[in-house]
This record gives C-alpha cells, sequence and structure tokens, in this order.
C-alpha cells in the first residue's frame, strides 16, 4: 500500500455565499499522476489554490507525508514541496529564463557564485528531463509551450515534490502538449507527483493514473484511470449522460453567400496578421478555422466583422463590396444586412460586464424597434424579451436585471449567442464559442450552431480546440501566421494532420 | 492583511449606496471637528452654527439653496461625462464660458418677450459651456489628448480669454473695474424675493432664484438621458468597455463628443444662475471654485442624480454654514471650510473604499442571520 503524499481531509471553502468546495476528501499517492476533472465552476481551481496557499480553507486539514501542515501563503506551500503552473503564466516578459527561474531565490546582492551554480542545477535539470531550454533566452522571444516549460522548471528548481498544473493545454498546439505529456511522464518515473487540473477528458484518459471528478464545489468520485472510459466520467461530471459527438445533418450547401478576395490586414502595432486571404461560404454551410491562438484568426474575424480596416483586398456579402481599403461598413450597417458576430473573447468584446442582463441582451441592437422608438428605450419591451430569450437558451439565473459580471462563462456566453443568433442571420462569424464554457453549455451551443446552419446560415467559425473544429465543420481551413495553409472537407481528417498545419510543419 | 471578499451581488442597495456614503461623511466631520477643536473652537458649537446658519432662518436657508443650484450644475456636468468615463474637470472654464453665452444672449436679445429671453439666455448658457468642452473632446477622440490635461488648460485659458473680454472688450466703460454693465432689470430672472412676498414672509434679500428649478429639472433631464434614451446607453457602453462598444456599432468618437458637450453645457448653466438670476451682469472669476466642487459632489453623489441633490444641498449647507461659523469664530477662518471640503473629498472620494468590505461583509451576515433565524 502506498501512503498518500497529500491528504486533504473535509476542506470547505466559501466566497461570500458560494461555497466554492464543500467537505472535500482527497488522497494524492507518492509517484502518480493524478487528474482532477470538473467543468467550469466546479472548484478545481480553488481546492489547488487552497493546496498552494492562494487561499485559506474555512476548515479542514492539510496533510504532506502524513504530517499536517498549516499554509498559510505560496511561500509555505514552496518550503513545504508544492509548485503550482497556473493558466496564466507569471513570468516576467523581458527577463531570461535563467532570472525568472531564480526571481525571489536570488540568495545574493550582487551576482557571481551562486547565479553560477543556479545555472549548472538547473542545466542538469533541463538534461534529466530533456527540457531543451536556453537559459539565456527572453521570455518575449519563446513559444507558449516554451514559456510553460520554463513555469515547470522554476516549481522543480525551488525543490518542487508536487506539481499542480491548472489547464496546462488550453494554449498549445496538439504537438506541444505531445512534449508537455512527455515531459509529466518522466516527472512521473522519478518519482515526482502530478496534479492535473482540466476538463478535457483526453487528457484524462490519456496521461493519469487516478483521476477525481468535482461537481459543483463537492468531490463526487475517485477512480483509477484504467477502470473508466470517457463517457462514464463525462457523466459524473455533469450528473447526466452528455453527448459527446454532435448530430448532424447531411450538408445542404447553397449558393456562396460571403466571399473574401486577397485579404490583408494589420493589428494595432501595424504588423500585418492576416496575409493575402481567400476563402468563400455558402449558406448551410460552417466553415471551420483551425489555428493555434494569434495566427491572425483574430484579425480576420475583426476585419469581416466590420471592426477592423482592411488593408488591401476586399470582402463581399451577397455579391455586394462591404469592405475594402477605402472603405468599411460599420457593424452595425451589417447587422442590419444580415451579418451577426460572436466574438472570441467575450469580456472584451462581447459583452459589457458592469451592465445589466438585459442591456446586454439588446447590446448592438439597442437602436432598433421594439427595443428603443425615436431614442428612447422601451424597458418593457426589452425585459419582455429579455425574459423570453433567457428561457429559451435557459440562461441561469434567468434574472434579467443581475449584473453580468456574476454570470458564468457559460451563461455570459449565452446571452451573447442568444443576442447574435435572435434575429436570424444570414451570415454568422464565430469566434472561440466555447472557450471557458461547461460541457452542458457546449452541447447547447453546439447545437444551436448546427440548427443555424441547417436553416441555411452560412457560418465562420473560428476555433483553438481541434474537436470542436472537427465535430461542427462542414469544410475546415488551417490558419498559420496570417495564410491559410491547408483547406480540407472534413471526411477522414485526422486531428494529426490538422495539428502538423498548424504549427506550420506541413 | 485581511482579505474580505464579499458577494456584490447579496449586498443590498441601500448599504452600499446609502449607509457606506454616511459612514464617509461623518468620518469626515468627526476629522473636521478635531481641526475645530485644534484652532481652539468648540466643534459642538460649529455644528449647531452650521445648522442654524444654513437653516436656522428663512434667508439662510435661501443662501443654502442658492449654493445648491450651483452644485447641482457642476455636479450633474462631471457626472454625465464620467458615465462615458471622462474625467471632465473643465466645469469651471465651461461655467464661466457659459455665463459669456447668458449674457451675450441676453443684452442682444432683451427686446423679445421676457420668457423667450430667459429661454433662449439658457439655451446660450448651455451652447457656450458645450462649445467649450467641444474643443477637448474632439481633442480626446481623435488625438487621444487626455481629457483630463486638456480641460484643466482649457479652464486657464477660459479665466485669461475672460479676464481679456472683460476688461478691453465688454467692460462698463462708465467705470475701471472688470465687469460688464448690468442687464435690464426686466429681464433678471424673479428672485426668491418677488415669492417670499406672496407666501408673507418678508425678506431683504436672497439669492436664490428661479434657476432652482431649472437645475432640478436638469436632474430629471439626466437621469432620463442617461437611463432612459439610447443616447445614455451608448454612451455607457464607451465608457465601460470601448471595444465592446466599437464591436456593437457604436461609435466612441461620436459619444466621447455628445458626453462632454453635454457635460461642459449642464457646466454652462451656472452662468443662468449667477448672471440671469443674481449679479446680473459678468464678473471676473465668478464660477468662483464651483466648477471643482462639483467634481466632489458627483463623487460623493455616485454619479446619480438621486446621489447628486443631497451631495449639493449638503455642500450648500457647508458653504452657507460655514460663512456663519467664520463670522461668528474668529478662530475659524474661511480655508477651514476649504479643508472640510477636502476632508469630505479626501473620505468619500479617495478613500472610498476604506471601510466599504467591512461594512457591506457586516450587513451581509446580519441579514443573513435574520433570514437564517
Amino acid at each position: 500500500m502506498v501512503s498518500p503524499i497529500l491528504e486533504l481531509t473535509d476542506i470547505n471553502k466559501s466566497f461570500g455565499h458560494v461555497q466554492a468546495n464543500k467537505n472535500i476528501n482527497l488522497k494524492i499517492n507518492k509517484g502518480t499522476i493524478h487528474g482532477i476533472i470538473g467543468e467550469n465552476g466546479a472548484g478545481k481551481s480553488t481546492l489547488m489554490s487552497i493546496v498552494f496557499g492562494l487561499y485559506q480553507a474555512n476548515s479542514g486539514s492539510i496533510k504532506i507525508n502524513g504530517k499536517e501542515i498549516n499554509l498559510s501563503s505560496p511561500r509555505d506551500s514552496i518550503i513545504n514541496g508544492i509548485g503550482m503552473v497556473h493558466q496564466h503564466f507569471m513570468l516576467v516578459e523581458n527577463f531570461t529564463v535563467l532570472e525568472n527561474i531564480i526571481l525571489g531565490f536570488e540568495g545574493e546582492t550582487v551576482f557571481g557564485e551562486k547565479l553560477q551554480k543556479a545555472k549548472e542545477d538547473l542545466e542538469k535539470l533541463c538534461k534529466t528531463y530533456n527540457f531543451n531550454i536556453d537559459l539565456d533566452a527572453t521570455i518575449s522571444d519563446l513559444s507558449v509551450g516554451f514559456r510553460q516549460r520554463v513555469e515547470i522548471l522554476k516549481s522543480l528548481y525551488r525543490g518542487a515534490e508536487i506539481l499542480i498544473l491548472d489547464e496546462p493545454t488550453g494554449v498549445l498546439t496538439p504537438q506541444e502538449v505531445d512534449e508537455l505529456f512527455k515531459i509529466l511522464r518522466s516527472l512521473k518515473d522519478e518519482g515526482k507527483t502530478i496534479v492535473l487540473i482540466t476538463h478535457k477528458l483526453i487528457e484524462i484518459m490519456d496521461l493519469t493514473c487516478e483521476v477525481s471528478v468535482m461537481r459543483q464545489g463537492e468531490m463526487v468520485g475517485h477512480t483509477k484511470t484504467e477502470d473508466t472510459s470517457k463517457e462514464q466520467l463525462a457523466e459524473m461530471m455533469v450528473g447526466r449522460s452528455v453527448l459527446l459527438r454532435v448530430d448532424k445533418k447531411e450538408i445542404k450547401k447553397g449558393e456562396t453567400i460571403f466571399k473574401v478576395n486577397n485579404l490583408s490586414v494589420k493589428d494595432d502595432l501595424d504588423v500585418t496578421r492576416v496575409k493575402d486571404v481567400n476563402l468563400e461560404i455558402c449558406s448551410g454551410e460552417i466553415l471551420g478555422i483551425a489555428g493555434v491562438t494569434g495566427n491572425g484568426q483574430t484579425e480576420l474575424l475583426e476585419a469581416l466583422s466590420g471592426i477592423r480596416k482592411v488593408e488591401s483586398g476586399s470582402i463581399e456579402l451577397f455579391g455586394e463590396k462591404i469592405s475594402d481599403q477605402n472603405n468599411f461598413l460599420n457593424p452595425r450597417m451589417l447587422k442590419e444586412k444580415g451579418l451577426a458576430h460572436v466574438p472570441e473573447d467575450r469580456q472584451r468584446m462581447g459583452l459589457i460586464s458592469d451592465f445589466k442582463a438585459h442591456e446586454n441582451l439588446i447590446f448592438g441592437y439597442h437602436d432598433q424597434e421594439p427595443y428603443s422608438k425615436s431614442a428612447i428605450l422601451n424597458n418593457k419591451e426589452i425585459t419582455e424579451y429579455s425574459n423570453k430569450v433567457m428561457q429559451e437558451y435557459d440562461v441561469r439565473p434567468n434574472s434579467p436585471n443581475l449584473i453580468t459580471s456574476n454570470f458564468s462563462g457559460g451563461n455570459q456566453q449565452k446571452i451573447i449567442l442568444s443576442r447574435e443568433l435572435n434575429e436570424n442571420p444570414k451570415v454568422l462569424l464565430v469566434g472561440q464559442p466555447t472557450r471557458g464554457v461547461d460541457i452542458g453549455a457546449i452541447e447547447f451551443i453546439h447545437q444551436r450552431l448546427i440548427d443555424m446552419r441547417d436553416k441555411g446560415a452560412a457560418i465562420l467559425l473560428a476555433s483553438v480546440e481541434l474537436d470542436e473544429i472537427l465535430s461542427l465543420s462542414d469544410r475546415i481551413i488551417v490558419m498559420f501566421d496570417g495564410k491559410i495553409v491547408g483547406e480540407k472537407e472534413n471526411k477522414n481528417v485526422t486531428d494529426r494532420e490538422l495539428g502538423l498545419l498548424m504549427a506550420g510543419v506541413a | 492583511m485581511s482579505n474580505i471578499v464579499v458577494d456584490k451581488s447579496k449586498v443590498p442597495w441601500w448599504v452600499s449606496n446609502v449607509i457606506v456614503p454616511l459612514v464617509n461623511l461623518t468620518l469626515a466631520l468627526l476629522v473636521s471637528g478635531l481641526f475645530v477643536f485644534i484652532a481652539g473652537e468648540n466643534p459642538i458649537e460649529a455644528v449647531k452654527l452650521i445648522i442654524y446658519g444654513s437653516f436656522g432662518y428663512i434667508q439662510g436657508f435661501a443662501y443654502t439653496l442658492y449654493y445648491t443650484t450651483n452644485f447641482i450644475f457642476t455636479g450633474l456636468a462631471f457626472a454625465v461625462a464620467f458615465h462615458c468615463r471622462l474625467f471632465n474637470i473643465g466645469g469651471e472654464g465651461q461655467a464661466y464660458i457659459g455665463g459669456l453665452g447668458v449674457f451675450l444672449v441676453a443684452i442682444n436679445l432683451s427686446f423679445l418677450p421676457v420668457p423667450i429671453v430667459w429661454l433662449l439666455a439658457i439655451f446660450g448658457a448651455f451652447l457656450f459651456g458645450a462649445a467649450w468642452a467641444y474643443i477637448p473632446a474632439y481633442l480626446q477622440s481623435k488625438r487621444g489628448s487626455h481629457v483630463v490635461i486638456t480641460t484643466i488648460m482649457f479652464n486657464f485659458i477660459a479665466s485669461s480669454l475672460m479676464i481679456f473680454l472683460l476688461v478691453d472688450v465688454i467692460r462698463d466703460t462708465n467705470q475701471m473695474a472688470p465687469h460688464t454693465v448690468k442687464l435690464p432689470e426686466e429681464i433678471w430672472l424673479p428672485s426668491f424675493e418677488a415669492f417670499s412676498g406672496i407666501l408673507g414672509i418678508k425678506i431683504r434679500y436672497s439669492p436664490l432664484n428661479l434657476t432652482f428649478l431649472l437645475a432640478i429639472a436638469s436632474l430629471f433631464f439626466v437621469w432620463f438621458l442617461v437611463w432612459k434614451t439610447k443616447w445614455g446607453y451608448e454612451m455607457r457602453a464607451v465608457g465601460h468597455n470601448t471595444q465592446a462598444a466599437i464591436y456593437a456599432g457604436i461609435s466612441p468618437h461620436k459619444n466621447i463628443i455628445i458626453a462632454m458637450c453635454i457635460s461642459g453645457g449642464l457646466a454652462g448653466l451656472l452662468g443662468v444662475n449667477e448672471i440671469l438670476g443674481v449679479s446680473h451682469k459678468i464678473q471676473a472669476g465668478f464660477p468662483a471654485g464651483y466648477g471643482f466642487t462639483g467634481i466632489a459632489v458627483a463623487l460623493m453623489g455616485r454619479n446619480h442624480p438621486i446621489g447628486i441633490l443631497p451631495a449639493a444641498f449638503l455642500f450648500g449647507i457647508l458653504y452657507q454654514g460655514g460663512s456663519e461659523v467664520t463670522f461668528e469664530m474668529p478662530n475659524i477662518t474661511r480655508y477651514m471650510f476649504v479643508a472640510v471640503q477636502g476632508l469630505i473629498i479626501l473620505f468619500s472620494g479617495a478613500l472610498e473604499n476604506l471601510f466599504r468590505p467591512q461594512i457591506e461583509s457586516f450587513f451581509v451576515r446580519r441579514l443573513n442571520r435574520e433570514v437564517n433565524a
């Protein structure tokens, strides 16, 4: 019998009146990879933040190697051999790898001996685990995958025996994910313990030895990974069985209604991010854009939706030119022509988080009847409409007067979606529709998009989730470095194939 | 460090909007009391004098309301721009130029029927104030020059411009002081004395005049504009999240201009009170700091008309009661009351969140216990 390296007993934590963790018990065995899976808001991150000393539990105990410890700050955790790699990296961009790793642990006022020693130690660590990192590289020159490695290395250097990774694969290409998994396995082989927080079932099945499932702040199950299946885990996560693949009718392709010719677009820093892109979308079709974040998808969507100026080339809607380098129609005019846009970043663009839900439900349509008449808002109509769509889209809680930031990510996304789909657009541009959204809502959102397609809308879907692209799209294009590097009918395409394109290799 | 996390949706509105400001205000007054004590006077007596001075007799009360009128205009001016997240600290200059608008319209059109002169003069005040705010607004939206910098510079420009005009162009040439001739008496706004006669009270003089009703109407106007029209909606959208506004096809450029012009126009209305209501001529420096105090009024009133009214009234009391105190207590100077204002700004503006988490979590716990009991 292996003794647990980390043991949590009856952990409770609440924020105000939201109980994020209820009587959590968890045992993590030494030298294993332990997965913690659950929907967004299930309390996974809170629990691990308690273990890392970022939050303090209201009650309960934490034992490491059988000894009860008190963790009141991350420093305590580091001393006790716990390291955490956050979803958002905590690195100083203009420092080198080495400088970032020793930050806070310099040990000397003037760099000299100890720096040299640190460097040697780190080189040894890199070799042991095959990190392949240049310690003198500046962080801003490194890709996301490498930055993550720096974070892992930082934890190891500080003596971490238990390494917590919070949603580590969200920003990686499939190849980078493979590399990461290789590293994690070798860490395990060296006797380190890894805790992997994720909501992706595939990762759990691939990597972990044991898995714990959380739902609504409670621990709903522990099991050995080999004794379970994706379907079973998914059911435990949501509390009911879910459809993992979307049922899709045979495509009924209509005529081309949206056309992009030789489009180039610059970002705010005057860097060309979209390079000579051509594409066409027919009615009744979903065109998926695969690609790693930052390869021009954002700027492409912004240009297509009338937010960003076009550098060269043109965009046509129903054969009419809506945008070229000289002028472009603004989003409101495009809405009138039947083009709707679900933006990538709902916090930054799709919503005003300080507004009430009903105000966001009319956002962009606020000057149309019946919501307003001769510039005066019609509260009665707005409330009626809000109640109706919030019910239809199952937005919870169903209260139009609640401030939007109080809704969960999935419900915020439903607010945007209901607003954009309500007018039955002819062309729908969708960016990252399920980013940070829980499984129940993903299913719902996917179904809505398919419904729109079946009703004859032309849909452009940009997503960094390959699964999403593969299960929804009829046709797939891959963007890399602003260019379209591949186009495939979605028949027998593998994620491997797309992954190579996404990485710019093929 | 204590980290109190309060679930905002559970905090009753009256705790964050009434209790918290009151606590901050009380603290500011307590500290002020300490100052009075150190200056060698009795704080309790000072409070009595403030209350007597601002409420104790009808003329004093009329003065309080007259000050309140000015603070409502400048407070609203700041609030409207703030809903678009613009820090318009140029109320002072906009009020000054607004006064020019009132005067020019009134003196040139005084042959028209009186109510029409009033309406046009009000319009003139609004238009001139708005025009003065338009330039910083344009520079902000098109060139990115920060409105805080430009509006404060425009206060100085307004001041210099008005001095130039008052000395060289529109001065009453029968005398040497930098002010204009008086407007003809028949177009003066009726003052409170006129009404008080009807009510059977006789007072000698009060600066309170019909503009007070215009101020009350402005409160309604701003509330309606900001929360009930698509213009207010768009202004707030731009203020809260410019990126999202662009996404929704709302032009930040246009809304920055609109918000600033309405803001400047409201500040300009101060000129109606001062020139059409009280002095009937432009005097050098007539906005006398009301524009700046308006910022405190708006902050204290949480940029909402319902909050701005009591906040403006409070500052009216401080102005009027304060002058009573300085009259009766030789150790307390006018500047002491500037300090008191400063303390109120400090506690209700800068230190606004000092006690908020504690107070809110206290009430949330209390209320919860009641529910569970």
